[in-house]
């Protein structure tokens, strides 16, 4: 495998808007379908779609580079009924080692719109499990892919690029799990039934909260949503004297005016032996008066703080997606190394040059103390030996190129190289 | 004792004059040997969680680990030597006080570290360890006998040891009050810096400091007593109102004895009792100098 002839083609959210992404997006039946079809192109050895709400890419292993990419891109187009010549300035494309380090950054999720976020690595892999099943990958393929799985992970373990929340209920579960150590045997109250409150304390609960309060100011809703979310309501008179239950306020009401004051925040914390409270306020206007922050023990954080929590999160992945960018950059070295010790081509010629070199120090030894024969008796021990040393080698000669074709043929390459000492002269 | 100045009466106090090798003891080469590695081993594990600190590779964190193991192995044997010269364990000179000290912190802090561990606190402790190790070698490394009297001995060697893991449980709350407080200002300030994502929940830095102050403390008081007790013994004086020396002491006593009260009965906890544990840990430095 000399030239791996690896390519792909895509749109993403940088380079297509979303009216033409969605156009030739494949939903999963139709990838199903496209990847038959693609099989069926002499052109195309492997193939795998990946398709998400942000890209459409094929992967390809092709006979040929330029021909792939414009059949791949004409494949793309003629499938959804659209013309490529309108369509072409969308598309990108790779080649062999481009097509490497595009691949490692997608699934590393450096291509994300959202840096580091952790869908795409799944949507990768779900498009990999597909391809495979309807047996369209190979072996570079396969090798490539689980690469780029192994990457990603490193590359989280390795850097913070996944670390910081960046949606404001991520950045609110964060910033909870910073002040307290568990969450699960907290209690948290909601005051004000808005969804974005709920979405919140939905996010909270699945780290383990049990006691949820509610309250509104029309009781039902309070009910309503402790109901959704197994936790019991509170009439909107008693809140003040039960707020000192509560870890974890969100208040988002629609009350034009602050509904907790410093003061009824400092009767709670005092109740509470100056347990910490974390207090999110996500209405619009505020309900908690901001003087409240300058408590001890107490965290307020109203949407604006959130916001800038999360902005200053991005830009902390930007950092660190230079670090992984250098991960990145090693492991596509390191494949591609790997693609080479693919090539059987050059071992073969070493070891026929190695039997060459036997032969021919051994017929010489042999002449020298026959120095009777004559031209035409040395001319047929010549060819002898050589037709020898040609039928020996010439099964494990078609298998080693037969069989480094395969998943496991670098190992055969390795045997061969170890068995006959190539390595070291 | 003839109004002998203050560094005098202590050391009357504290041995007896009358047997004391003029000579003095010196730290064997093995010793010298063996307290350098240790020193250095602790330099380099500072360094290591600095480095684990800025840059979370988990592989430096292990590495910094083991560094400190080793500093623990030499140090332990630094004691060990200076014990059989000495014929007692490391609590007469202020050079065998800090020494003991530094090698309590680090068997602390190992303890903490099996228990909670809590990420970094290390990079918090380690260079408290380092520092009090490189300050005892500048210290007199001369031994004089201790007491002969046993009964003495027996009171000189409990007060000692369990002063000294009081103080080594402070030098812990230290650490974490410190981090504590880094902690706290980006929280509450609402800047998340770096150190946001790298240290861990207020919760469990406060939970730290409750664990050890509630050990600390009543085994410093212990210490405490034991002292009173020794002093008796050797001078036939309850205790020894040297005002100079005994203020620092009640001071270092009753800010711990305020936070340990004051976390069970009033609520005193997170912040204040990070501060808290920061101006007793200074405090005990001012007495320990006062000490010398």
């Amino acid at each position: 495998m000399a030239e791996p002839n690896l390519v792909m083609v895509g749109v993403n959210h940088k380079t297509t808007p979303v009216e033409i992404r969605e156009r030739l997006a494949f939903t999963r039946g139709k990838i199903e379908d496209s990847i038959e079809k693609l099989n069926g192109f002499p052109e195309i050895v492997e193939n795998i779609i990946i398709s998400t709400c942000n890209r459409v890419e094929i992967y390809a292993r092709v006979t040929e580079i330029e021909k792939g990419i414009h059949l791949l891109k004409w494949f793309i187009c003629d499938y959804h009924g659209l013309s490529l010549e309108e369509l072409d300035r969308h598309f990108y494309c790779y080649r062999n080692q481009q097509t490497i380090e595009h691949l490692f950054r997608v699934s590393s999720s450096l291509d994300s719109m959202v840096l580091g976020e952790s869908q795409i690595l799944g949507q990768v892999k779900d498009a990999y499990h597909l391809a495979r099943t309807l047996r369209s990958t190979g072996v570079l393929l396969n090798q490539l892919f689980e690469k780029a799985f192994n990457v990603a992970k490193k590359v989280r373990e390795e850097t913070g690029i996944a670390e910081s929340a960046v949606s404001i209920s991520s950045a609110a579960v964060e910033l909870a799990r910073k002040i307290f150590e568990d969450l699960a045997d907290r209690t948290i109250m909601l005051v004000g039934t808005g969804e974005m409150a709920e979405l919140a304390a939905k996010h909270l609960i699945s780290y383990g909260i049990k006691t949820v309060y509610v309250v509104s100011r029309t009781y039902e809703r309070a009910a309503g949503l402790a109901k959704t979310l197994n936790g019991c309501a509170l009439a909107f008179d008693q809140f003040e004297q039960e707020l000192y239950r509560a870890d974890i306020v969100i208040s988002s009401t629609a009350s034009p005016k602050f509904i907790m004051g410093r003061e009824m925040v400092e009767k709670a914390i005092h109740k509470r032996k100056n347990k910490p409270m974390f207090l999110i306020d996500i209405a619009v206007p505020r309900d908690i008066e901001p003087e409240v922050n300058n408590l001890e023990n107490v965290y307020l954080y109203d949407i604006d703080d959130l916001q800038t929590v999360v902005s200053a999160n991005l830009r902390e992945r930007h950092k660190e997606a230079e670090q992984a960018l250098r991960i990145v950059q090693s492991e596509v070295f390191k494949f591609e190394s790997w693609i080479e010790s693919l090539d059987a081509v050059p071992t073969i010629v070493e070891l026929r040059n190695r039997a060459e070199e036997i032969r021919k120090k051994e017929v010489q030894k042999v002449l020298g103390k026959l120095g009777h024969l004559s031209e035409e008796d040395k001319n047929a021990i010549h060819y002898l030996t050589m037709s020898i040393i040609n039928k020996i080698l010439h099964k494990p000669t078609v298998n080693l190129k037969e069989k480094t074709q395969a998943q496991d043929g670098h190992v055969y390459l390795k045997a061969i190289r170890h068995l006959f000492h190539l390595d070291d002269k | 004792m003839s109004a002998p100045s203050y560094v005098e009466s202590l050391k009357t106090k504290c041995y007896d004059t009358s047997v004391a090798n003029k000579g003095g003891i010196r730290l064997s080469i093995m010793g010298k040997v063996s307290i350098n590695i240790a020193l250095i081993s602790y330099l380099a594990a500072s360094l290591e969680y600095f480095v684990f600190l800025a840059y979370r590779k988990p592989i430096v964190q292990t590495l910094a680990g083991f560094t400190v193991a080793l500093g623990l192995v030499f140090h332990t044997m630094t004691i060990g030597i200076r014990s059989s010269q000495t014929g007692h364990g490391p609590y007469t000179t202020s050079f065998e006080v800090a020494l003991f000290l530094a090698w309590m912190i680090v068997v602390i802090y190992f303890l903490t570290e099996w228990k909670y561990k809590i990420k970094d606190l290390g990079s918090f402790v380690i260079p408290l360890v380092f520092l009090i190790l490189l300050y005892s070698m500048f210290l007199s490394k001369d031994s004089v006998s201790p007491v002969t009297q046993t009964d003495a001995r027996f009171w000189l060697t409990l007060h000692r040891s369990l002063s000294v893991i009081g103080y080594a449980a402070f030098a812990l709350a230290f650490g974490a009050g410190i981090m504590y407080l880094i902690q706290e200002k980006q929280v509450k300030s609402k800047k998340l810096g770096i150190m946001y994502f790298r240290m861990p929940s207020l919760e469990a830095l406060d939970n730290l400091n409750d664990k050890v102050i509630g050990v600390g403390f009543p085994l410093f008081t212990l210490g405490f007593l034991t002292g009173s007790i020794w002093s008796e013994k050797a001078h036939q004086a309850f205790f020894s109102w040297n005002i100079e020396k005994t203020w620092p002491l009640m001071a270092v006593w009753l800010i711990y004895g305020v936070m340990f009260f004051g976390r069970m009965l009033v609520g005193l906890r997170g912040k204040k009792a990070a501060q808290g544990s920061i101006i007793g840990f200074v405090s005990i430095m001012f007495t320990y100098f006062l000490h010398i």
